[in-house]
């Protein structure tokens, strides 16, 4: 497998430009002889839809809900990061691409992570212009707030909905497109195999969700922005279609999978009520801006929180970390509220849970000026929880949240099969091993507005291959695929549901791939997923047909995907010796807890090759080198 | 807790639909409201019968998926809430719940509780939109708004375009989601250069899809579970009003 990053010569903070002369053009007038296939209407998804349409192309964009509005990117509360020093507090964008290569634990490749923090300011501008409704100061400027992981202000946000409105500005463009003809739009559509015509990625096959009637569509490019998929873990922040399917697919053609264990546990959720839990809900990370994470200082203490005095009470964010507090990363302050939680000090039922409290922020700021920076999210752990975070603290715990795994894609956002790109989450490069807060709409808007429609017109301005028609054999075989796999989940008709496999991958892999991890755990579950696997190929119920729309044969064409790839998630995590941000193998540890790196080893991407069911998959490397920020120990001491 | 669950089944639009009586049995106040329908659809699947379709993602109230009728209110008994915000402790022991689908000419019945809502989207396609490509606009601060002013915005811009409005409406009109989008767009400077033929595109898209007229009844605002006011209505028909004198 060959895995160039074609990363520019030169300087890091010149690299984007030197790559942006060198690339080739597309004439307008050629332009709309191409056709580009998006898949997933995200964030990335999205912008990148209307910016290749805008430039000329022509552009079908895939998604599965009934409309590309309910993208779970809708679902990004606290904000999106720039590099603006609007609040002239010492922001630059080195200092954001520092921020962002530190908070991933030097896993991430440099030279996207410069030109991420780059275009970031040209994001703002242009969601401004759109009509994103940004928080603005009295003046009518633009107001910014603080995220884990910097001790600058440079989160932009709309109230508690920044992703909603930030996705509603890029599908308002994208729709703006289509009612010009320059895009095409397909919902309730999911795509189940990727299709190669001579080594290039040039279509796709797709499902009708309301039909069952499968599918081609071919393309001289395919872009997925089809997101993360941290729902193999069953109870997750995503919504409940998010799914891995298409990058699978993806990846059993060929494309690279790069470093599958990195899953981010985010530690501001709503802990888990009850065995009928369907999904996780987060508590914007904007939250502990105010709130003040604690727990008691003995184990057992079961006071309600207003009786424990403050002497009793261990602010242990504040203590361990003091120069970051409550806004310590995501990475560590969820394995600090394992560690407390493990030591039996966790609060609420099962001890699975720590306070964020703001009792001390209403007396500074007063309830007024609380309740319009959180009220939503306070409105919002009412509905759920029964409880006024006004008068009693929020209880919180960790939940899956961010995948920063993903395909794997070189510096022009293409994978290893020509042809195929991948943007937003469903790509690896940018968040090493660990995401800082109010980057993830950062990222997906940057590959869609301000890079793929760069780097893709280079690709059809050198690629040399006309695009097949969609009938094909290479189409004709992968629809057969497709439709045979649909028929054999029907004909199982087993005992167990598809949700009853689901839940039983998910209680693996949280417990052995979670946010603590050791060998022999995942050994463990190295034979308990194929297992699981076998089991459910034999004793799966589908129920219904394939001829109208059927939620339950959906979710097992993904539950199938999530099997696959949990395994190549524990792989993953125990091939990498290392802790590093989210992965944390217990072997590997300093004297307080904290990860330890292996730079001279594990300073690299680990890109898995599918090799056929019959075959383990490779494991291939690209090393990570960093010129401009030094590899170091990350502390946030 | 048990409830007793009349629920709308329908194979497809060409197929009649009925209610169909379920017993949801040892429920727990603290679980949602679709999460009692994956309790029963579990045991629907169990018995190898084709479980109850519904549209839902998020769960979290803002994708805008979720859309049941329950017990004759889009979104159920609790207000500013959606569907999958809704709670078991908003019903009693022993309750029976009706569930239906939103019913709207413009929203097509595809199966059980799902419908088609694309009408929403051709309407945002219409002109739903500022004609801004992509590329470098000004500076973002070069361009202050008053607060109060992009707060409304906001206010407006929050619709989850989720459908209870129409569901609600007597007339099955999609005034508020059409205005709520019209006023967060015709409110802020950057679209202000657009917003006549804005308020002009919608609104015949709007007609056109089947949608009914605006009566005032202002059940549309009293199901929002965003809480857009109806006084956007009032702003949009302003702004329509304005259209047509200057755009004649």
């Amino acid at each position: 497998m060959k895995l160039d990053a074609r990363i520019p010569s030169g300087p890091v903070p010149q690299k984007w430009s030197a790559c942006k002369r060198d690339l080739k053009l597309v004439a307008p007038n050629n332009k709309r002889k191409f056709e580009i296939l998006v898949v997933g209407t995200g964030l990335a998804g999205s912008s990148a839809a209307a910016t290749l349409a805008e430039l000329g192309y022509r552009v079908k964009a895939f998604c599965l809900q009934d409309s590309p509005r309910r993208a779970h990117s809708v679902a990004a509360q606290g904000g999106i990061n720039a590099a603006k020093n609007y609040q002239n507090d010492g922001d630059s964008v080195y200092r954001l691409f520092y921020d962002t290569i530190k908070g991933g634990d030097f896993r991430s490749r440099e030279a996207n992570v410069f030109r991420l923090a780059e275009v970031s300011v040209n994001i703002i501008d242009q969601c401004a212009a759109q009509g994103v409704p940004f928080a603005r100061e009295y003046s009518g400027y633009l107001t910014n707030r603080s995220f884990g992981g910097a001790q600058v202000s440079r989160t932009f946000y709309a109230r508690g909905q920044t992703g909603q409105q930030l996705l509603l500005g890029c599908y308002q463009a994208m729709l703006r497109q289509a009612h010009l003809g320059q895009v095409q739009i397909f919902p309730r559509t999911e795509m189940l195999d990727l299709v190669v015509v001579n080594g290039h990625a040039k279509g796709i096959v797709v499902r009708d969700l309301l039909t069952g009637k499968v599918s081609s569509h071919a393309g001289d490019a395919v872009v997925l922005a089809t997101g993360g998929y941290t729902n193999v873990f069953y109870l997750s922040t995503s919504g409940r279609g998010s799914n891995v399917t298409a990058i699978w697919r993806a990846y059993k053609r060929g494309a690279a999978f790069a470093n599958p264990c990195f899953t981010q546990i985010h530690p501001t959720c709503i802990p888990v009520s009850g065995d009928y839990q369907s999904k996780l809900t987060l508590m914007s990370e904007s939250l502990r801006n105010d709130g003040r994470v604690w727990v008691p200082k003995k184990a057992g203490d079961k006071r309600p929180p207003a009786e424990i005095p403050e002497s009793d009470r261990d602010y242990y964010l504040e203590r361990l970390y003091p120069a970051y507090g409550n806004l310590a990363p995501r990475d560590i302050s969820s394995r600090a509220a394992k560690r407390v939680c493990d030591e039996g000090r966790g609060v609420g039922p099962g001890g699975l849970g720590v306070y964020l409290d703001f009792s001390e922020a209403i007396r500074r700021l007063g309830r007024p000026v609380i309740a319009e920076r959180y009220g939503n999210l306070f409105e919002m752990y009412e509905e759920i929880t029964a409880e006024n975070a006004y008068e009693t603290p929020m209880r919180i715990y960790p939940a899956p949240h961010y995948a920063m795994g993903g395909l794997w894609v070189d510096y022009h956002l293409m994978s290893n099969l020509p042809g195929l790109f991948v943007i937003g989450e469903a790509n690896f490069s940018d968040h090493g091993a660990n995401r800082l807060g109010a980057s993830a709409l950062m990222q997906g808007l940057a590959d869609g507005y301000f890079i793929l429609p760069y780097t893709i017109g280079n690709y059809l301005a050198t690629m040399k291959q006309p695009r097949p028609q969609p009938d094909a054999a290479e189409f004709r075989q992968s629809e057969a695929e497709v439709a045979a796999t649909v028929k054999q989940l029907l004909a199982i008709r087993g005992r167990q549901t598809v949700r009853h496999y689901h839940k039983e991958l998910g209680k693996i892999l949280w417990e052995h791939c979670g946010m603590a991890r050791n060998a022999t755990g995942l050994q463990r579950a190295l034979q308990q997923i194929p297992a699981l696997r076998e089991e459910f190929w034999h004793n799966v119920s589908v129920p219904g047909d394939d001829a109208d729309l059927n939620q339950s044969l959906e979710q097992a064409g993904r539950v199938a995907d999530f099997l696959e790839l949990g395994e190549l998630m524990c792989r993953d995590a125990l091939a990498r010796n290392e802790s590093c941000g989210c992965h944390f193998r217990e072997e590997f540890q300093t004297a307080d807890g904290e990860c330890q790196r292996n730079d001279a080893a594990f300073a690299h991407a680990a890109c898995w090759e599918y090799r056929g069911a019959q075959q383990l998959p490779a494991r291939h490397i690209e090393p990570l080198t960093f010129e401009e920020a030094h590899l170091a120990e990350r502390s946030y001491k | 807790m048990n409830l007793k669950l009349r629920v709308w089944r329908q194979k497809n639009a060409a197929t009649p639909g009925q209610f169909v009586e379920y017993h949801a049995t040892d429920l727990n106040p603290n679980m949602s409201f679709l999460e009692m329908l994956d309790v029963v659809n579990e045991q629907i699947a169990a018995r190898g019968e084709e479980p109850i379709a519904f549209d839902h993602d998020c769960r979290e109230g803002i994708c805008g998926a979720c859309s049941c009728v329950i017990n004759g209110e889009p979104h159920g008994p609790r207000d500013k809430v959606t569907t999958c915000q809704t709670y078991l402790r908003s019903f009693r022991d022993g309750d029976t719940v009706t569930i239906e689908p939103f019913r709207a000419n413009a929203f097509p019945l595809i199966k059980d509780l799902v419908v088609d809502r694309t009408a929403f989207d051709r309407i945002i396609q219409a002109g739903g939109y500022i004609s801004v490509g992509t590329g470098h606009p000004p500076d973002a601060n070069s361009l202050p708004v008053p607060k109060p002013l992009a707060d409304l915005a906001m206010d407006a811009a929050a619709c989850i375009g989720c459908g209870a409005c129409v569901a609600a409406c007597k007339n099955a009109s999609a005034m508020l989601f059409v205005a709520a989008k019209v006023s967060h767009l015709n409110l802020l400077p950057q679209g202000a250069p657009e917003r006549d033929v804005r308020a002009l595109a919608m609104v015949d898209q709007m007609d056109k899809e089947g949608f009914g007229g605006c009566t005032v009844t202002l059940s549309c605002e009293a199901v929002c579970p965003k809480g857009i006011s109806a006084s956007f209505i009032a702003k949009m028909n302003r702004d329509f009003l304005r259209a047509m004198l200057l755009n004649p």
